[in-house]
């Protein structure tokens, strides 16, 4: 069991380190610190001068790869490769372009993210889950099919409408809760109720769908009909046979993003002005920050692989076929 | 009357993509108190159906439209829902065919026996344990107390069906529906598990509905048998009259085409019956089976038959009995004779001998395939780095030869390496060690290219016929491709299309199906193509792997006879690979007997089937359930299950499970033992060979 | 009229989906066996419903797709024609009226006046402030308030009672051809279409028909003169904005897939026949890229590509040129991002293969490691391709709403669903709120998903039986209902 969550920890390292080298290969590789600097200074009027001070002040004024100008383990160590992607792993973010130290503001933005992300994500698997079984449940019947039908409508909807629509009913129409916002404590709940119904219905649709696929395709099973001809109720069959083995991916399955939960969402953030870690990727989206970008990305992967070595663990604690093996 | 089931006039029809299937059409029978009643037919005549709409248990696309089915004289069809679960598992208790798949996976066995005995007895906590461990014992489960607290994926598939067994006790039924519940089993675990009904069924005394498509368990088991034919019942009658003299046609030609070693010492052909299984969702206007029958006239195909009563314990649907056609009457031959059911069949022709084809230059030993000390392990890897901390010993050294025109049966019980042995010998799986040697050639380590140009000479013929041919290419590219792969009849594409015309003729098929696609074939027309597949490349060796496991008895009669057909017209070795040992009484002339990746036993038909000396091969041998009217032959009850081919138990590999334990045998693997120039065994009750004495021991 | 027909990236690669397309219909018809899952889709009642609105979508995405650049008429009558610098399609030419009456801002749907007010010189001198009349919406109206109403209503009758002519005779032609089919009169025909029974649900396709065609002529008789979804902030007509962001909607839906099939079956199909370090590899590959969270990565590529760009202006031509550009690499970026998911699905199915008994009959064979790929595994595993094909277009007409909205989306000069919302979510806050540019892309972006969803729907249900799907609830039904009524 130690062995294998080992394993899996140690095959993370070169998937980082790829993750690590595409990051790199993207922001300074495919575009020169120098176009960077011609960019974020405006493309008309731009000096050889201005660019330099740009690259000096934000650190861009070295080699990629190799510092021929310094001597030793330098050569390697005072490069961007070193200092802007090698520092990840280090943890060491270092600052945004607009001077801000990045690790700070994930550290303060993380806790709004999760406030919104968390509950969406308790609250979304109780509901799929409940809605799924339900349809399974009058299978066949015109509640399953209109169900299904309904989910397929949710899942033709953006989920900028759901936004949209939310806060144009819910805050403009019914003056329910404020439009967006957001304050520490308690507080904060009455701007937190709106995004997180709305981030649970805007995947309703898909999950649900999923679910009761799952749910009917244990159905089909032989231990199923083997349930029934004990004479257990359908009920029975269903809550205590089905659901226990269909849990086993559903769980498995959620398990991979609940570390991403951290990172927020993009676009929920950014419609309720939550000052999230989505707000604020978002942000440098359009501001064109590209060292926030770049450690969003690292961070997102990073966050991804330990939610696969989850994942990994909590099958070995939910599957006693792997449990005891 | 005692009986405890009673069906009438039994419909149930299926709705399917195409058309409603009536699988069950008008079926009617009783079952009697604490009597076996055996269901008997091919896959496809509604038997499972029956056994589900009697517990109503159909799947979603199933309904029952009309009958009635009662249970001591109560009407199960029309009890509401509610009501009939408290039938289901408490009255009538049922066993299923795969119990892999039957059994909750992730529940324990306790909690799932518990669940039973909750919902009929409401019983819980300790009481409903001591109860579960009852059953348990009851059931034969060693060590119930501990291990009913374990998963099902822990315990082997023999075990596995007790536990289904002990659960449709549980309820302390009247009635056991058992549908093939032997089938996905070996015969050394079959034998146990059919013991263990009987003896239950004579301590409880409950009725026993067993459907089954073995002939033999249904011999073994059953009271009464009904056959069942295309969703309706035509015969049923008591055990032993039916196997002294089949009445109906269909009856009389499924024993006729059962293999074994009387059919071959007579030098016939098996009795295949023509034609397949209609399809159910057909209308019928007269007999069902007429289309196949060899006795049939005009009435048949016009007037369905009625049931007509030969004697008291036997009934027929047929209308060669009824007396207003008197002049018709066949009486059956009445043929007591173990083992031998009656051939009524005047078509029974003998082989005509042709000279063998393949008496060419022989080689040194004159063998056509030679394998010396085969060896397949596959590694597994544990820990960290993954390193390789033991091997499964698939194949763990054997050697044989085949020669050539001749069939080797390679006999095993599953998981015993064979399939992986006929595999590694035609290189198709890398060999660890050994040597394997074509025609004087040694295969193994042979470059690709010169193994390529060898291939055309040794082919395999598979065990699943709907996996064996790619459903997205027809039949004419599937049988070019060995051709074009290997430069068979090169020379342009008319010649290629007139060899493929001859191929399908010569295992039975019209030229014109070579423009279709598989999915328009049945099992054993598919198995044919694959024939035909294998055939076009001029091979001098085939190894067919159980194939004819997955096909109907009587189809597989049909492959049976082709294939040895096949051998006289073209001088083929077959390398026969197989579990069923009726096969390989009809089909081989020398057997291998496998255990745990080693040959036990090896020796001509006659040698072996007739005087087994390894205990494993006697018991192997007493375990497969057969046709007999007399005295039950007495079974040799193997104890446990086969070891695990990556731990195999030290000294001779057969030992924990063997009667004849003796010291010698837990320290060194036995060397070989003598009998005659063709029969060996390796065993310690046996003089053992001086030559070979100094065999590795195995760690 | 002259015109020099131009061909962007963007169209190239339509045509070149569309050839494969009718290649790969041409096969299926030939074989039967490829055939029948089709049949299945084509007796799905919502599959079929489904494919008559999409194909409404595609006759309008492939008018949008053909562009040229009509000549300049020049008065001095020169021999050489000269071309305009703009790229027009030819969806464009036809909705010429819609494209070049614009307002000067926002105006309600149907409305005659501006929806601001604004000060208007009166000719006396001085100025009031006032909605003033707009300068295509109505016009032809002199009095607006009593007229409107009933003009409206006398034109989109006018519309819908052609529409219900046209929708008459295809209807019946249909009819006839299937009563022909059938060898059955046309009435019988008829009956069995009516009452629903007929194996290609003939019912719902008419129903669907008659719906669109109703909607779409009202709407074309209308929108001449009216701006039937109203006109956004700097006047242009939204209902042409509707039109032009389907072609992006269904580029980014199909070039995406078309872009990483090639990869993602190579790949994945190379991981599970060979195994060993090519399977090693290629999961190291893909378990790599998709460890990056799919927006960051096209938000960091799409912000490096427009780095990129602006840094290189040189290399486009035309703003039609560059605009297209950055479609076709939002396209290729997406496909990036979600090829690694097929990849994955094709691994597991060909060691699933690989293992069958006819490949190992093949091997058998000495039959090639290539022909064993082309000709036993990759046909074998196209139906899985084909499901995520259809599955993915939904979802990826949907993403490029979000991108758009997050910024990293299509050009900002390209008209999309995601462009569309963007520029209307920022009116959100106004009183009163200016809502028809964000219910026009609500609507069709609707209609759009929900047929891409159902037909995948039925597409999934034909080729996968095991999925119980919508399609397969309604067919138990059916099959009961028949086979009791039998």
């Amino acid at each position: 069991m130690l062995n294998y969550i080992i394993r899996r920890i140690l095959y993370a390292i070169p998937i980082l380190v790829g993750v690590n080298l595409i990051t790199f290969t993207l922001f300074f590789v495919v575009n020169t610190p120098d176009d960077m600097a011609r960019m974020q200074l405006g493309i008309k009027r731009v000096t050889p001068e201005a660019i330099a001070k740009w690259k000096q002040e934000h650190g861009y004024d070295q080699p990629l790869m190799f510092n021929n100008a310094e001597e030793g383990l330098e050569k390697v160590t005072r490069t961007i490769f070193f200092e802007k992607s090698v520092a990840m792993f280090a943890f060491r973010f270092g600052r945004a372009d607009d001077g801000r130290d990045i690790a700070y503001e994930i550290r303060t933005r993380m806790l709004p993210s999760l406030a919104i992300a968390l509950p969406v994500f308790v609250l979304g698997l109780i509901v799929y889950i409940a809605f799924a079984l339900t349809m399974v449940f009058f299978r066949a019947t015109y509640v399953d099919f209109w169900g299904v039908v309904l989910c397929v409508a949710l899942m033709s909807i953006s989920s900028l409408f759901y936004i949209i629509g939310g806060q144009f009913l819910i805050s403009k129409l019914w003056h329910l809760v404020p439009i967006s916002g957001y304050s520490q404590g308690l507080d904060s709940a009455k701007f937190l109720v709106l995004p997180v119904i709305i981030g649970v219905i805007s995947a309703a649709g898909a999950n649900t769908r999923w679910y009761r696929t799952l749910f009917l395709e244990e159905m089909g099973k032989d231990y199923v009909r083997t349930a029934r001809a004990k004479g257990l109720p359908e009920s029975a069959v269903l809550f205590r046979h089905v659901l226990q083995n269909a849990l086993i991916p559903i769980l498995t399955g959620a398990v991979v993003v609940i570390p991403l939960l951290f990172l927020g969402s993009l676009i929920v953030e950014s419609f309720f002005g939550i000052p999230g870690l989505g707000s604020y990727t978002i942000d440098a989206i359009n501001s064109q920050d590209f060292a926030v970008v770049r450690v969003m990305v690292f961070l997102g992967s990073l966050l991804y692989i330990v939610g696969l070595i989850l994942t990994d663990i909590s099958y070995t604690l939910v599957d006693p076929r792997i449990r005891l093996e | 009357m005692n009986s405890v089931l009673e069906i009438q006039n039994l419909e149930t029809v299926l709705y399917t993509e195409r058309r409603p299937v009536w699988a069950v059409d008008g079926l009617t029978l009783q079952i009697l108190k604490g009597e076996t009643f055996a269901l008997l037919g091919e896959s496809g005549c509604g038997k499972s159906i029956t056994a589900l709409s009697v517990m109503r248990l159909l799947p979603e696309a199933g309904e029952i439209v009309s009958g009635s089915v009662c249970l001591g004289g109560e009407d199960l069809l029309l009890l509401p829902e509610a009501a009939m679960r408290n039938v289901r598992g408490k009255r009538i208790g049922m066993i299923f065919q795969e119990p892999m798949l039957s059994l909750n996976p992730v529940m324990t066995v306790a909690h799932q026996i518990g669940e039973v005995l909750q919902r009929h007895f409401d019983l819980r906590g300790q009481a409903a344990e001591k109860r579960i461990v009852e059953i348990l014992d009851q059931v034969g489960i060693p060590d119930a107390a501990r291990r009913m607290n374990e998963y099902p994926f822990q315990f082997s598939g023999g075990m596995k069906q007790r536990m289904m067994i002990a659960m449709a006790l549980a309820g302390e039924p009247e009635l056991l529906i058992a549908d093939e519940p032997t089938t996905a089993l070996d015969v050394t675990i079959q034998a146990q598990v059919l013991e263990l009904m009987r003896g239950l069924q004579q301590r409880v005394g409950m009725a026993i509905l067993l459907i089954t498509h073995d002939l033999g368990v249904a011999s073994e088991m059953a009271h009464r048998v009904g056959i069942m034919y295309a969703g309706e019942i035509v015969e049923t009658a008591s055990r032993e009259a039916f196997f002294r003299g089949p009445a109906h046609p269909y009856s009389r030609k499924l024993l006729a085409a059962l293999p074994g070693r009387d059919r071959r010492k007579q030098g016939h052909r098996l009795d295949a019956i023509r034609g397949n299984v209609p399809s159910l969702s057909r209308e019928f206007v007269g007999c069902r089976f007429a289309d196949r029958c060899d006795q049939a006239w005009e009435l048949c195909h016009q007037v369905a038959p009625g049931w007509t009563a030969l004697t008291g314990e036997q009934q027929v649907r047929c209308h060669l009995f009824n007396q207003n056609f008197g002049s018709k009457i066949v009486k059956p031959a009445v043929s007591a004779q173990a083992g031998a059911p009656a051939r009524l069949d005047a078509e029974s022709r003998e082989f005509e001998s042709f000279p063998s084809a393949g008496a060419e230059q022989p080689t040194p030993d004159g063998s056509l395939l030679s394998v010396t000390d085969l060896k397949v392990y596959f590694p597994i890897h544990k820990g960290l780095m993954r390193r390789v901390a033991g091997y499964v010993k698939a194949v763990d050294g054997i050697s044989l030869k085949i020669d050539r025109g001749k069939t080797l049966a390679l006999v095993g019980e599953s998981g015993c390496g064979k399939t992986t042995a006929g595999k590694a010998m035609l290189q198709l799986i890398p060999p660890t060690a050994g040597s394997v040697r074509y025609n004087g050639v040694e295969l193994v380590g042979l470059e690709r290219n010169r193994l390529r140009r060898l291939r055309g000479e040794f082919q395999l013929i598979f065990q699943d016929p709907y996996s064996s041919l790619n459903p997205r290419m027809r039949i004419v590219d599937i049988i070019e491709e060995g051709m074009n792969a290997l430069g068979v009849e090169d020379d342009g594409k008319e010649r290629k299309e007139k060899r493929v015309d001859g191929l399908l003729e010569s295992v039975g098929l019209p030229a014109e199906t070579k423009w279709r696609y598989p999915h328009e074939f049945s099992g054993g027309q598919r198995q044919r193509i694959a024939i035909a597949r294998a055939l076009a490349v001029n091979p001098k060796l085939i190894v067919c792997d159980e194939p004819t496991s997955a096909l109907d008895v009587s189809v597989q009669a049909q492959i049976l006879n082709l294939l040895r057909e096949l051998q006289r017209n073209l001088g083929l070795a077959y390398l026969f690979i197989t579990h069923n040992i009726s096969v390989v009484e009809y089909i081989a002339d020398e057997i291998a007997v496998m255990y745990l990746g080693r040959i036990v036993e090896r020796g001509t038909v006659d040698e072996v089937l007739g005087s087994p000396r390894h205990p494993y091969t006697q018991a192997l041998l007493s375990a497969v359930p057969v046709i007999e009217l007399e005295s039950k032959r007495k079974v040799i009850r193997l104890h446990g299950d086969l070891p695990s081919p990556a731990n195999p138990p030290q000294g001779c590999h057969f030992h924990p499970r063997c009667s004849h334990v003796m010291p010698a045998c837990r320290k060194n693997y036995p060397a070989a033992s003598t009998f005659s120039s063709t029969h060996t065994t390796h065993c310690y009750l046996y003089p053992q060979d001086e030559d070979q004495s100094d065999r590795k021991t195995q760690a | 009229m002259s015109f020099k027909p131009v061909i962007l990236w963007t169209d190239a690669l339509v045509y070149v989906l569309v050839a494969v397309i009718v290649i790969f219909a041409w096969q299926v018809r030939r074989h039967e066996h490829l055939l029948a899952p089709w049949r299945r889709v084509g007796h799905s009642a919502s599959g079929m419903a489904a494919l008559t609105i999409l194909m409404f979508f595609i006759v309008i995405g492939l008018l949008d797709t053909i562009h040229l650049r009509p000549a300049i008429e020049n008065g001095n009558g020169g021999s050489e024609a000269a071309y305009g610098v703009e790229v027009l399609s030819l969806l464009d030419l036809l909705a010429t009226p819609l494209r070049t009456q614009v307002e000067t801002t926002y105006s309600a749907p149907f409305a005659t006046h501006l929806y601001a007010r604004e000060t208007v010189e009166l000719p006396g001198g001085g100025q009031v402030r006032e909605f003033p009349r707009l300068k295509f919406g109505g016009a032809h109206l002199q009095d607006p308030d009593a007229q409107l109403a009933s003009d409206i209503a006398t034109r989109a009758g006018a519309g819908a009672g052609l529409a219900l002519l046209l929708w008459f005779l295809i209807a019946t032609s249909v009819t006839a051809i299937v009563a022909h089919r059938r060898d059955e009169r046309f009435m019988s025909t008829l009956s069995t279409i009516w009452r629903g029974i007929t194996p290609v649900p003939w019912r719902a396709v008419f129903v669907t028909l008659a719906l669109i065609l109703l909607l779409g002529g009202a709407a074309l008789a209308l929108c001449s003169d009216y701006h039937i979804l109203g006109t956004d902030k700097v006047g242009q007509d939204v209902f042409y904005q509707s039109l032009k962001s389907i072609r992006t909607g269904l580029l980014i839906g199909t070039l995406t897939t078309l872009m990483m099939l090639p990869f993602a079956l190579l790949l994945g199909v190379a991981a599970g026949y060979f195994r060993g370090w090519v399977d090693d590899l290629i999961q190291y590959l893909y378990t790599t890229l998709s460890s990056i969270p799919g927006v960051l990565l096209i938000a960091a590529t799409v912000l490096m590509m427009q780095v990129y760009m602006e840094t290189h202006p040189e290399l486009f031509d035309t703003i039609a040129a560059r605009a297209d550009l950055r479609l076709l690499f939002l396209c290729i970026i997406l496909g990036v991002t979600s090829w690694t998911g097929l990849c994955r699905l094709l691994r597991g199915e060909t060691l699933k293969l690989r293992e069958m008994e006819y490949i190992q009959a093949a091997n058998a064979f000495g039959v090639s490691h290539w022909r064993i790929i082309s000709r036993h595994i990759i046909p074998n595993v196209m139906h899985i391709v084909l499901i995520t094909t259809v599955m993915d277009f939904s979802g990826l007409v949907l993403a490029e709403a979000v991108l758009s909205y997050v910024g990293v989306g299509v050009d900002p000069s390209t008209i999309s669903f995601g462009t569309m919302i963007n520029a209307a979510r920022l009116e959100m806050a106004r009183e009163p709120m200016v809502w028809w540019a964000l219910f026009a892309a609500f609507s069709f972006m609707f209609a759009l998903v929900l047929s891409a969803n159902l037909f995948a729907d039925a597409v999934q249900n034909a080729f996968d039986p095991r999925m119980k799907t919508l399609s397969a609830l309604a067919r138990t039904w059916r099959r009961k209902s028949i086979g009791k009524n039998a």
